[in-house]
């Protein structure tokens, strides 16, 4: 999750990120993973999908370093496979969730009155369901499939955009440059696009690299209950719920998805953590 | 006030509601009441008054920026509260606003260039290079070197922020500036700067200006003209010498006395005025300044005292002047 520097508010941002060697932590652990998952076939060329009935259950080998599953599939390519899924519908429902709930919060914190009331009640009712919950309503509604998985994920996280993008675009209506625009004869949609947007996007995206890793999460505890991509593509929650089966003779086989998450969560939090310093100092806590 | 006035505001008042919820009534401020002035042709006029006493809330009513509840405000002969749309963004083509602090006036992510660029794009006064002639005119006109269009507000000074501001109020070429406290978040060395550039700048576009200010000192020098305020009223209003040689109102002269007289000669002894202003959300009963008032009579309590013109165009809301002026 990089941003543009003329984005993110004013200089030193980039300087105080570079000198937290736990942002560095993240960006390394963030892009090991992406790597991974784009090389996957190159890595480990194995066929994710292939079953041998011969090879079951295979402890660790060489030929498979992290062992088979019960359909004799390679666990190592399905891990590598499972990481483009699970880091696909990220980004893609995050991408969703932060547009569209960016584009809420700016229209209730601009515009006010009954508008923006009602728009923070509606919020607030979206936010007092557990993301989990709303998410299998959601798909529960929709049907599975990778596209609905993608619209589900991103209204559990429309909530937290549409805050945060409310709160300084109330601010930065109040703000001089903003009103002597509206003195200069700018339209609502000028000061909006071009005065306000650009000030708060730093927020948005510091916000949208720590529920990154929630939305991962998310797409990983669905699938672990069923209601994820349909098997065999192999997907990390998918892999824990196969896995969970062998757990005592094949721990492995959900140890190794459950790893994989725990580090991309771990780097994706990091990162964010470290954006948020960087940007705004005065949010650090100790 | 002979010339004719480029700018007449009758009656205007501004009411804010503020607290309240579901059963509690919210309660009302009253910024501005029943403020009556004109602006001649090329003149200045100072509005004076302590923080909070609607000055500021009455400089935005102009422009529309604050929406006045009552009142007319006729600019160049048209009714100002009843302009729409295209009408309104003409009107702000004409009118325009240099804003108190430099550094919350200016978009921190904008270039100087595409500051002044902006107004002239949106209403399509000029397009390609010839946008960026009039922005280095406008940077010339207010005293910054042409290399200051592609820098950022952050690599600036106070003074040469609010120079920016100056410049983009004018890069429209206006007929009158609202100027709100342009000088009053700057350091002194500069103050003087930026008002000779006012000056300057008025001389030579013929510009009419308003000029809003909580100090009497800075407004003797820029103004022709000065009406003081007190909790959303005016209470007085006269040329600059008057309101220096001659203040009527015991307010006024609390003011004159609170700042430095430079000539010792020109020094007479005023009534020092103790106290704090009082809540606008629940101002006195009468002359609003009877509490603080070192010569309040009886009646001040009772009465509040209309605005009354008295000779050479100074008027006062005082009953030590106009007895008869009873609202």
């Amino acid at each position: 999750m990089s941003a543009p520097a003329a984005v993110l508010p004013a200089r030193g941002w980039t300087r105080r990120f570079r000198a937290n060697p736990t942002s560095w932590l993240g960006v390394a652990l963030i892009a090991a993973v992406v790597l991974a998952a784009l090389l996957a076939s190159t890595i480990w060329p194995l066929d994710p999908l292939e079953q041998n009935v011969a090879e079951r259950l295979m402890a660790p080998t060489a030929a498979h370093p992290l062992g088979t599953d019960t359909f004799g599939r390679d666990v190592l390519a399905r891990l590598l496979h499972a990481a483009r899924i699970s880091l696909l519908i990220g980004a893609f429902s995050i991408a969703l969730a932060m547009t569209i709930g960016s584009a809420i919060g700016i229209a209730a914190g601009y515009l006010g009155g009954w508008f923006d009331a009602a728009v923070t009640s509606l919020l607030d009712v979206l936010l007092s369901f557990p993301t989990l919950l709303l998410g299998l309503m959601v798909v529960a509604m929709l049907g599975p499939s990778m596209g609905n998985l993608v619209i589900a994920i991103a209204i559990t996280e429309l909530a937290p955009f549409a805050r945060v993008a409310r709160a300084p675009t109330i601010t930065l209506k109040g703000r001089d440059f903003v009103e002597a625009g509206r003195a200069l004869g700018f339209s609502d949609l000028r000061l909006v696009v071009v005065h306000i947007i650009p000030n708060l996007l730093s927020e948005v995206v510091v916000v949208a690299s720590l529920w990154l890793a929630t939305a991962i999460r998310t797409e990983a505890s669905l699938s672990f209950i069923g209601l994820g991509v349909k098997p065999p593509t192999a997907t990390w929650g998918g892999m824990i719920r196969e896995g969970f089966e062998n757990i005592l003779d094949a721990p492995w086989l959900a140890l190794a998805p459950s790893l994989a998450i725990l580090v991309t969560v771990l780097g994706l939090n990091l990162l964010g953590d470290g954006l948020r310093d960087a940007i705004d100092p005065r949010a650090r806590r100790d | 006030m002979s010339a004719k006035p480029i700018l007449s505001v009758e009656g205007l008042g501004k009411r804010f509601e503020v607290g309240g919820g579901l059963l509690r009534r919210p309660a009302q401020v009253h910024a501005v009441v029943d403020a009556s002035f004109e602006v001649a042709e090329r003149a200045c006029l100072g509005l004076v008054g302590e923080s909070g006493c609607g000055k500021s809330t009455l400089a935005r009513c102009l422009l529309r920026l604050v929406e006045p509840d009552e009142g007319r405000i006729v600019f160049e002969g048209e009714d100002v509260r009843s302009l729409d749309g295209p009408a309104l963004r003409r009107l702000r083509r004409r009118m325009q606003m240099v804003f108190q602090d430099p550094y919350a006036s200016l978009n921190p992510r904008r270039t100087v260039r595409q500051t002044l660029a902006e107004p002239l794009v949106v209403h399509g006064l000029a397009t390609g290079e010839a946008v960026d002639a009039r922005v280095e005119a406008a940077l010339a006109e207010v005293g910054l070197p042409p290399d200051s269009a592609p820098r950022f507000p952050h690599e600036f000074s106070g003074g040469q922020r609010q120079r920016i501001g100056i410049a983009r109020a004018l890069v429209l070429e206006p007929r009158f500036i609202v100027a709100d406290e342009p000088v009053s978040a700057l350091d002194v060395s500069v103050q003087a700067q930026v008002l000779k550039l006012l000056e300057a700048l008025r001389e030579r576009h013929g510009l009419s200006m308003l000029f809003v200010s909580h100090d009497l000192g800075v407004v003797r020098h820029v103004c022709d003209r000065v009406a003081v305020m007190y909790l959303g009223r005016v209470v007085e209003e006269a040329p600059v010498p008057d309101i220096f040689d001659r203040p009527l109102h015991p307010y006024t002269r609390m003011l004159r006395a609170a700042s430095p007289v430079p000539d010792a000669r020109a020094r007479f002894s005023l009534p020092r005025v103790e106290g704090e202003i009082p809540s606008a959300m629940d101002p006195p009963g009468g002359c609003a300044f009877h509490p603080r008032c070192p010569s309040a009579l009886a009646r001040c309590a009772k009465e509040r005292p209309a605005l009354a013109d008295l000779r050479g165009g100074h008027r006062v809301a005082c009953f030590l002047h106009s007895p008869e002026a009873a609202p």
